[in-house]
């Protein structure tokens, strides 16, 4: 046993955190891969704690991963979607976290379409909240669980080249990955269309390919986005064909690279668009061992934001229940 | 307040004590038949995987060897402060019908193992679970009781025995921390 960093109450992004604070994490999440692969997926870890999945926005992928991390901790859950709860009649977001709070929740996992909401309601309640998407600013599990697809395979994060390919600017996912690969010493690049690039990217320390062949030349790993078509409310792109004919990931493109590049995206995937599916399912794409690693990481920030409080940890060296 | 240490077992005694167990643990099962040594994380493990090794010395028989982490099946995750790291749960194949014995450093309260036997029944019914110990230094607060003892320590509260492995500290020795007023 050894002493680790704490998180905190709360894990709103990989911004604030620390590179150790990243590696506790991604440390803590190896070991629980191993609990999904037992005949029982389940350790009593979390019994008696109970977590509620405030998803404001549409998610299946993210809310099923934290559903089943929180499950195989032997936590209780609840979750909450905006349409048919109190938030459809006009129900404040700090009320709805308030109400059920008094329920003697300890955990709250939120999904949100505005940026910073998940700090906004971790000011505001005792619970420990994990922030599983906010607007367009970040979305720590699952750069994490990028994080740990790649060090998996690369077995080192430090001096990686890692270019995020595609809608940069409406994509929290791209923050996070931007934030935990930098702090964690990798190289990263974004490449895209000019129009789907945030103002001020360049201040991110990243380098800025414009064209997909550069990207693919550079790069040990390429995170492919998803076009985020919803949130495009005007013309960024000139249509999907023409975006796939000068950004489009295909194998044509990848077989020129000068090493194997290996292949990641958050899905769900607009196969033809960003990603051809002989890449998406081909021999260098990890997009399935990302979904499995979700779990895991979710798993270990359950864990480490639910051990330790202060005053109890007193208690117990003061001689009682410590084994 | 000065911490005073006392050797207890030197790496001498250690491996007599070691080769001891081993032979109480062929013993009492009969052979090796059907035998899984499972240690917990982290010292039983190097504890576990010496205790495999005189067997296979002795009787020329590699005994599967396992490796627990309990830390997730602790009792006190609200209490426990700074977090402990998870380790690795390995075990080498089913152990339904088997004879697992479970080698641990130290026993104390107890608590570790009933984590332990919390956790094989997570992974399947061995026919009989057994506790090897190397140090049994008392001061129980569940009904659980070794099987094989490697030595018994009569420690007072608030001191600490430190089992020490080649792999993890340099040397083997078991010693005893007192803390002492000046």
């Amino acid at each position: 046993m050894t002493a680790a960093a704490p998180l905190g109450k709360d894990l709103l992004g990989l911004e604030p955190l620390s590179g150790e604070q990243i590696s506790l994490i991604l440390d803590t999440a190896e070991p629980f891969k191993e609990i999904s692969e037992r005949a029982i997926k389940k350790v009593p870890t979390l019994r008696g704690s109970t977590v509620v999945n405030l998803f404001f926005e549409n998610s299946t992928r993210t809310r099923i991963s934290f559903e089943f991390a929180e499950k195989r901790l032997s936590a209780d859950t609840v979750n909450v979607s905006s349409s048919g709860s109190s938030v459809s009649k006009g129900e404040t977001l700090v009320d709805t976290a308030r109400n059920l709070e008094a329920m003697r929740i300890d955990m709250v996992v939120i999904r949100h379409g505005s940026s910073g909401a998940a700090k906004f309601l971790a000011g505001r309640i005792e619970s420990n909240v994990i922030n599983a998407g906010d607007g367009m600013h970040e979305h720590p599990t699952q750069g994490l669980l990028d994080l740990l697809t790649l060090r998996d395979h690369f077995k080192r994060i430090e001096g990686l080249r890692v270019c995020i390919c595609g809608d940069v600017l409406h994509s929290r996912v791209a923050r996070s990955n931007i934030w935990g690969l930098r702090k964690l010493g990798a190289e990263v690049a974004v490449c895209g269309p000019r129009s789907l690039m945030p103002n001020a990217i360049d201040e991110m320390g990243v380098t800025v390919f414009s064209r997909i062949e550069e990207a693919i030349e550079w790069a040990d790993a390429l995170n492919i986005l998803r076009l985020q078509l919803e949130r495009m409310t005007a013309g960024y792109i000139p249509s999907l064909r023409e975006y796939n004919r000068v950004f489009g990931v295909t194998r044509e493109r990848l077989e020129r690279a000068p090493r194997d590049v290996l292949i990641l995206h958050p899905g769900p995937m607009n196969r033809g668009v960003e990603i051809d599916s002989d890449v998406a399912d081909g021999p260098h794409s990890v997009i399935l061992p990302q979904v499995t690693n979700g779990v895991a990481v979710r798993m270990a920030v359950l864990y480490l934001l639910s051990g330790g409080r202060p005053e109890l940890a007193e208690s117990a060296k003061a001689g009682k229940g410590a084994p | 307040m000065t911490e005073h240490t006392e050797t207890i077992l030197d790496a001498s005694a250690v491996e007599r004590t070691l080769r001891r167990m081993a032979g109480e643990i062929v013993e009492a099962n009969g052979g090796t038949d059907n035998l899984v040594i499972v240690g917990i994380q982290r010292r039983g493990v190097q504890l576990a995987d010496r205790i495999v090794a005189l067997i296979n010395a002795s009787d020329g028989v590699a005994v599967p060897r396992g490796a627990l982490d309990i830390t997730l099946y602790r009792d006190d995750l609200q209490t426990i402060g700074p977090r402990p790291v998870v380790g690795a749960t390995e075990l080498p194949g089913s152990i339904d019908g088997c004879n697992v014995v479970i080698v641990d450093d130290v026993l104390f309260t107890g608590r570790t193992i009933r984590a332990a036997l919390d956790e094989l029944a997570d992974f399947g019914r061995p026919a009989r679970i057994e506790l090897a110990v190397l140090i049994d230094r008392g001061g129980r607060e569940l009904p659980i009781q070794p099987d094989i003892v490697g030595k018994k320590v009569a420690v007072r509260a608030g001191d600490r025995v430190d089992v020490q492995v080649h792999e993890i500290d340099g040397q083997s020795a078991v010693v005893l921390v007192s803390k002492r007023f000046e």
